[in-house]
């Protein structure tokens, strides 16, 4: 009923409003059926389901019957899963049966220095991707297109951890210039922390980056419009400007291959470097079968990537002026 | 003015003809490990047997050119025998996959309709997932094995394969030989995988290189979370977790397994390109 409303209310918008509906509503049953995969990760896994949760705190009976209130074990599934998504929605994810505290917590004490590991990787990936990309396009063929290939077929090739524990041999235990594990006390500390594990993403992430920006841009300056500019005596530098501008819709609709990789980045470079994220959270929780953190964890990272997704997506028509004015002329 | 033409297809065909050194070396290489994984295991039986009394040697002692781990197992021994664990899974995994990929991106490209956006959005669902993520999380609450990541790397591994072979198939059905094949009343079964499936073969084989390469790198990276292959058993994701605890002491017990990875990756990426360009040459000229 409800769905019909709004598809009644989203006809009489106008395109571009409708479009963005369409769209939103799709991540959302996307994440609705998600939500239902990860809930019955809770059945799913081997063993007895009380015996799960319960983790290594004695099975005496009040403990037992807390734990089924809790996860209200008794009532139908359906009320089981809407009683975790409301939970889930609200902030309550349950308790960790191996940090023994509340799930919220432990995600909030990690998520700082994730952020900061993935903000850093990527702001160092696109700095020195882009230009590179870009710089390969131009001079096709030449010694920076060859080396720059050459890279990106090793930054893809090389497994983040391998990339890591080289770095960490190199510049922490034979230059000791930077700390080997951990994530420091806070501030410059954690940034110097931070350094060799952002570089460690960044190389693989730069390597998907230096693609896109290629072949994109390749396929820009092949194009009609660039020719005619150059046929009118516009400098190279402003051409190759106006080219990047419309390289970068492909590059920004990339943005979903680079945020999966970031994922599974983020978990093995953490991993590596010994720092306490949310990597290191997920995969710990995971070898313990801490199933709380586990089901918390899925979600939340399905959750950032539809919305980046969904971003990506609705930046890719603000981006590209030939998208709005079809939308303009569609209505 | 015909001399010229002769000239240059004489000149085009002696190109393509010269093997690239790089592939030629990537070959070799490719070669030599398939060697190892085929009679690895058989040559050092012991490679993986433990002496608790042992302790971890450095590179060059006498017996053990790659020294030992702290179970006095020889880093080189394991190497060569973990090669069989490390490529059996990625190559059954890109196989799988470009099964998968070639009938349901055939069925979506010819058949169109529901089908085709059935398939569609499952394609672009499974993009959306970060396949180390869904590997580690469902093999780790499952505590499945080295087949069960198989399996599963085998279903997230597809969607690139249905998209390729569904737009080489899309292009492919829209020109007149499939018309020809539509008149002659030929089952649709064997205008999809007689008539347009061989056209569409450039594309799946190179795919597929591309991702031996992805399923390596992916493989190694599950066993070093601890996930996917089981402790004690030969395989270099394995070999370079277990190596981690004696890195400074012995980093050859890390960098030897790691380097392999990263070798045999690029040189999958090499000659799968190389295939790829080749392949998709000899179609021009036919066509």
């Amino acid at each position: 009923m409800s769905i019909a409303d709004t598809r009644a209310r989203a006809s009489r918008l106008r395109p571009l409003g409708r479009m963005v509906a369409v769209r939103v509503l799709g991540v959302l049953g996307v994440l609705f059926a998600l939500s239902i995969l990860v809930f019955s990760m809770m059945y799913l896994a081997p063993g007895d389901i009380v015996k799960n949760l319960l983790g290594n705190r004695p099975a005496n009976p009040e403990v037992v019957a807390a734990v089924r209130e809790q996860y209200r074990l008794d009532d139908p599934v359906v009320v089981q899963y809407l009683s975790w998504l409301k939970g889930f929605v609200t902030g309550d994810l349950g308790v960790s049966i191996r940090l023994q505290q509340p799930v919220a917590d432990a995600i909030g004490d990690r998520v700082g220095i994730t952020l900061a590991l993935c903000l850093l990787a990527f702001v160092v990936a696109v700095v020195s991707a882009v230009p590179l990309g870009v710089r390969s396009a131009v001079k096709a063929g030449g010694w920076v297109d060859r080396t720059g290939n050459a890279m990106s077929i090793l930054g893809l090739s090389a497994p983040t951890f391998a990339v890591g524990l080289l770095l960490l041999y190199v510049f922490a235990y034979y230059l000791p210039i930077f700390p080997v594990y951990g994530g420091g006390d806070g501030g410059i500390d954690t940034l110097r922390h931070l350094v060799l594990p952002a570089v460690t993403l960044a190389l693989g992430l730069g390597a998907i980056i230096v693609k896109l920006t290629r072949t994109a841009m390749l396929r820009e300056l092949e194009s009609d419009y660039v020719t005619f500019a150059r046929s009118r005596g516009l400098g190279e530098r402003l051409v190759r400007r106006i080219a990047l501008r419309n390289a970068a819709i492909p590059i920004v609709t990339g943005a979903s291959l680079v945020l999966t990789f970031l994922v599974g980045g983020t978990v093995l470079a953490e991993t590596t470097y010994a720092l306490p994220g949310l990597g290191t959270l997920l995969q710990d929780s995971v070898l313990f079968k801490d199933i709380a953190v586990v089901q918390s964890l899925t979600l939340l990272v399905a959750v950032v990537i539809a919305a980046i997704a969904l971003i990506a997506d609705l930046t890719y028509i603000l981006l590209d002026p030939r998208v709005r004015r079809q939308m303009g002329a569609a209505s | 003015m015909s001399d010229i033409r002769v000239i240059g297809v004489a000149a085009v065909r002696r190109r393509r003809r010269r093997l690239p050194i790089g592939v030629a070396v990537a070959m070799g290489v490719l070669a030599l490990a398939v060697l190892a994984a085929a009679f690895g295991k058989a040559i050092f039986p012991d490679a993986m047997h433990q002496d608790i009394l042992a302790s971890t040697l450095p590179p060059g002692s006498p017996g053990h050119p790659l020294g030992t781990d702290e179970l006095g197992r020889d880093v080189l021994q394991m190497a060569i025998a973990g090669t069989a664990s490390a490529l059996v899974g990625p190559v059954i995994v890109a196989i799988g996959s470009m099964l998968l990929g070639v009938v349901m991106g055939t069925l979506a490209g010819y058949e169109k309709g529901w089908l085709d956006t059935l398939i569609s959005r499952w394609t672009d669902l499974l993009l959306a997932v970060p396949v180390l993520l869904a590997a580690i999380v469902v093999s780790g609450v499952m505590g499945g094995g080295y087949w069960v990541t198989v399996a599963l790397l085998i279903v997230l591994f597809s969607p690139s394969d249905i998209r390729i072979v569904r737009a080489g198939v899309l292009e492919q059905s829209a020109r007149p030989y499939i018309e020809a094949a539509q008149m002659l009343s030929l089952s649709r079964w064997r205008v999809m995988f007689r008539h347009i499936l061989p056209n569409v073969t450039s594309l799946v084989v190179t795919n597929m290189m591309l991702n031996v390469a992805f399923a390596l790198v992916a493989f190694s990276s599950l066993s070093f979370l601890g996930v996917g292959v089981a402790p004690g058993t030969a395989d270099w994701g394995r070999q370079l977790t277990d190596g981690r605890a004696i890195m400074f002491q012995n980093p050859a017990a890390v960098f030897v397994p790691a380097l392999l990875i990263v070798v045999v990756a690029v040189c999958v990426n090499l000659v799968g390109d190389w295939i790829g360009q080749r392949l998709s040459q000899v179609g021009e000229e036919v066509r």
